[in-house]
C-alpha cells in the first residue's frame, strides 16, 4: 500500500532551488532512509513531506487519511512555556491516562511523567520526542536526524526502537540520518539525495553505485570508512547493536 | 440590573472581564515573544479612537478596525526575514505618535486623551460593560475551542504542520482575539497599558506553573486580583485606576518571580 508518494517535486528556498524533481513513493512497513551531504535538501524534503513547506511546482499524493509522527532535528521550548512530559504527550491531540503511561513505560521513561521537558538530557528527550511521535499510531513515522547528539550505544537502542515500533504499528519509517553503518543495516531502502535523487535502492546496491560514492567518497570520507568498514564484519555488527542495546537500560534504572 | 447603577460595580465588572480575557491570551503573547505585538496592536487603537471620533462611529469599532488592521499587518510581516525587533518597535510607536497627531487635529471635539492613554474604569457604562464581556466571552471561547492547535502551533509549527493543523491559522486566531482584548481593554486600562495587562499576569503565573493550562489559570487568578485589588486601592489612594491596577500586577510578579527563584535554588541544593 502507497502511503505517500512526490511527483516532480521542485521546491525553492529563498530563491535556491534546494529539490529538483523528486519523485518517491514510501510503501507501508518499509524503512527509508534519506542520506546525502549537507544542504543536499534532506530536512527540506521531509518538511515538505509533512507539509510545512509548499512545494514550489510538482504534487505530494498523501493517502487519505493518513497520519504522520514527526520526530523533528531538534526542538527548542521556550522556557517561558511550562512543559511536563504527559503534557507533550498529549500535543496535538489528548489521550487517556492510561495511553499515557503505556507510552512512557515503552520508551522506558516511566519514572518522567512530571518532569518538565527543558530538565530532561538528549537521550531522554529524544526518547520522548519519539513517544509523541508514536502517540497517535501514526501510518508513516517520519525522522529528521533524530540521533543526533545521542552516544553510539544510545543510538544503536533508538534505531533498535525503530525496528520494534515498524513491527509493532506495521508503519512505514522513512528517516535522515549521518549514521551511515547504522543506516545500512537498519534501512530496507537508501536514497541518495543531493537536491535531486542520485540513486536509490537496497543499501548494498546504493553502496556501490558511482553517484553514492562520488558524493561519500569525497565528501565523508570518514563516513564511507566506516560503511565499509561494517559492511566487511556484518554478523559482527548485528551482534555488537544487540550488546550496544543493553547499556542505556542498565543506566536509566 | 439595580447592581450596575453603582459605578464602583461597573468598574470591577469591567477590569474583572478584562483581566480573565487578557490573561489567556497574554500566555501565548509570552510563550510566542510577542509583546511588542501586543505594544503595536495596542497603541494602533488610538489611531482607531481618533478616526471613530472624526466619523463618529463606536470608539469600540474604530479601535477594533485599526487594531486588527495593525495585528494583520504584522502578522503578515512576520515570518517574512524581516528584523522583527525593530520593526515591531518603529510601528508600535510610530501607531501611537500618528494617533496622538490625529487625535489633535479634530477641532471642535473636547475629548479628554487621557482617558483613553490610561483607561477611565470609573466612567464605564452599562453599554460598556456589554461590550466588554461579549468581547471577552468570544476571546475566552475562541481561545478554549483552539486551545489544542495553538499550543502545538506555539510549540513548533512542524509538529502542527505534521498533526495536520495550520499554524497560519492559529496565529490568525491568536491575531483577532488579539485586536479584540484591546478594543475592550481601551476603558479600562488605556492603550498605553494594555500590553501589561497582557504579559504581567501571565509573567507572574511562570514561576506558579509546571503546565501551560495551571499558567493560564494562575494568569486569569492574578488578574483578576490585580484588577479588583487595584481598584480598591485607587479609590483609597485616590490614585489613577488603571495603572494602579498594573502596580499590583506587577508586584504579584516581584513577589513569584524572587519565590520561584529561591524555590528553585532550594531544590538546587537539595537535588546535589
Amino acid at each position: 500500500m502507497r502511503l505517500i508518494e512526490t511527483r516532480n517535486l521542485n521546491l525553492r528556498l529563498g530563491g535556491n532551488l534546494v529539490l529538483e524533481g523528486v519523485n518517491l513513493s514510501i510503501e507501508r512497513g518499509e524503512i527509508v532512509t534519506i542520506v546525502g551531504p549537507n544542504g543536499s535538501g534532506k530536512s527540506s524534503l521531509l518538511r515538505a513531506i509533512v507539509g510545512a513547506l509548499a512545494p514550489t511546482s510538482g504534487s505530494i499524493i498523501r493517502a487519505p487519511g493518513l497520519r504522520i509522527g514527526y520526530v523533528p532535528q531538534k526542538l527548542h521550548i521556550d522556557p517561558t512555556l511550562p512543559l511536563t512530559v504527559t503534557r507533550f504527550l498529549g500535543l496535538p491531540r489528548r489521550h487517556p491516562a492510561k495511553d499515557l503511561r503505556a507510552a512512557l513505560e515503552q520508551a522506558g521513561l516511566p519514572d518522567l511523567r512530571d518532569h518538565q521537558m527543558a530538565d530532561l538530557s538528549g537521550g531522554q528527550f529524544q526518547r520522548v520526542l519519539l513517544a509523541r511521535a508514536l502517540m497517535e499510531k501514526p501510518d508513516l513515522l517520519i525522522l529528521d536526524e533524530a540521533t543526533q547528539g545521542l552516544d553510539q550505544p544510545g543510538s544503536a537502542a533508538f534505531y533498535r526502537r525503530i525496528e520494534e515500533v515498524r513491527q509493532s504499528l506495521d508503519c512505514a519509517v522513512l528517516m535522515v540520518s549521518h549514521e551511515l553503518h547504522v543506516v545500512m543495516s537498519a534501512s530496507d531502502r537508501v536514497i541518495c539525495l543531493n537536491g535531486h535523487i542520485c540513486c536509490e535502492g537496497r543499501p548494498e546496491i546504493v553502496a556501490q553505485a558511482e553517484e553514492y560514492r562520488a558524493i561519500f567518497g569525497t565528501g565523508t570520507q570518514g563516513a564511507l570508512a566506516l560503511y565499509r568498514h561494517e559492511h566487511n564484519h556484518d554478523h559482527d555488527h548485528d551482534h555488537s547493536a544487540d550488546c550496544n542495546h543493553e547499556h542505556p537500560h542498565e543506566a536509566a534504572e | 440590573m439595580i447592581l450596575l447603577d453603582d459605578f464602583m460595580v461597573r468598574a470591577a465588572l469591567a477590569g474583572l472581564g478584562v483581566a480573565l480575557a487578557a490573561a489567556p491570551l497574554g500566555c501565548f503573547v509570552v510563550w510566542r515573544r510577542m509583546a511588542y505585538f501586543g505594544d503595536a496592536t495596542a497603541h494602533a487603537a488610538i489611531l482607531g479612537v481618533a478616526l471613530a471620533l472624526a466619523f463618529s462611529t463606536s470608539i469600540f469599532i474604530g479601535a477594533l478596525a485599526v487594531s486588527l488592521a495593525m495585528a494583520m499587518t504584522v502578522s503578515g510581516l512576520s515570518g517574512r526575514g524581516f528584523a522583527m525587533d525593530t520593526l515591531l518597535g518603529v510601528l508600535a510607536h510610530s501607531a501611537l505618535a500618528f494617533g496622538l497627531v490625529a487625535v489633535s487635529f479634530l477641532s471642535g471635539v473636547r475629548i479628554d486623551l487621557m482617558a483613553y492613554l490610561f483607561g477611565d474604569i470609573l466612567a464605564v457604562s452599562a453599554g460598556d460593560l456589554a461590550v466588554i464581556w461579549g468581547g471577552a466571552v468570544l476571546v475566552l471561547g475562541l481561545l478554549a475551542w483552539r486551545w489544542q492547535a495553538l499550543l502545538t502551533a506555539t510549540l513548533n509549527p512542524d509538529l502542527a504542520y505534521a498533526g495536520g493543523i495550520n499554524p497560519r491559522r492559529e496565529q490568525l486566531v491568536l491575531t483577532l482575539a488579539l485586536a479584540l482584548v484591546v478594543a475592550v481593554a481601551i476603558k479600562v486600562v488605556g492603550v498605553l497599558l494594555i500590553a501589561a495587562m497582557l504579559i504581567v499576569p501571565a509573567a507572574a503565573a511562570r514561576p506558579l506553573s509546571a503546565t501551560p493550562e495551571r499558567m493560564a489559570a494562575f494568569a486569569m487568578l492574578i488578574g483578576a486580583i490585580a484588577a479588583l485589588g487595584g481598584l480598591g486601592a485607587s479609590f483609597r489612594l485616590d490614585t489613577p485606576t488603571g495603572p494602579t491596577i498594573v502596580c499590583l500586577a506587577a508586584l504579584v510578579f516581584a513577589v513569584t518571580s524572587i519565590g520561584g527563584s529561591l524555590a528553585s535554588r532550594r531544590s538546587g541544593r537539595a537535588a546535589r
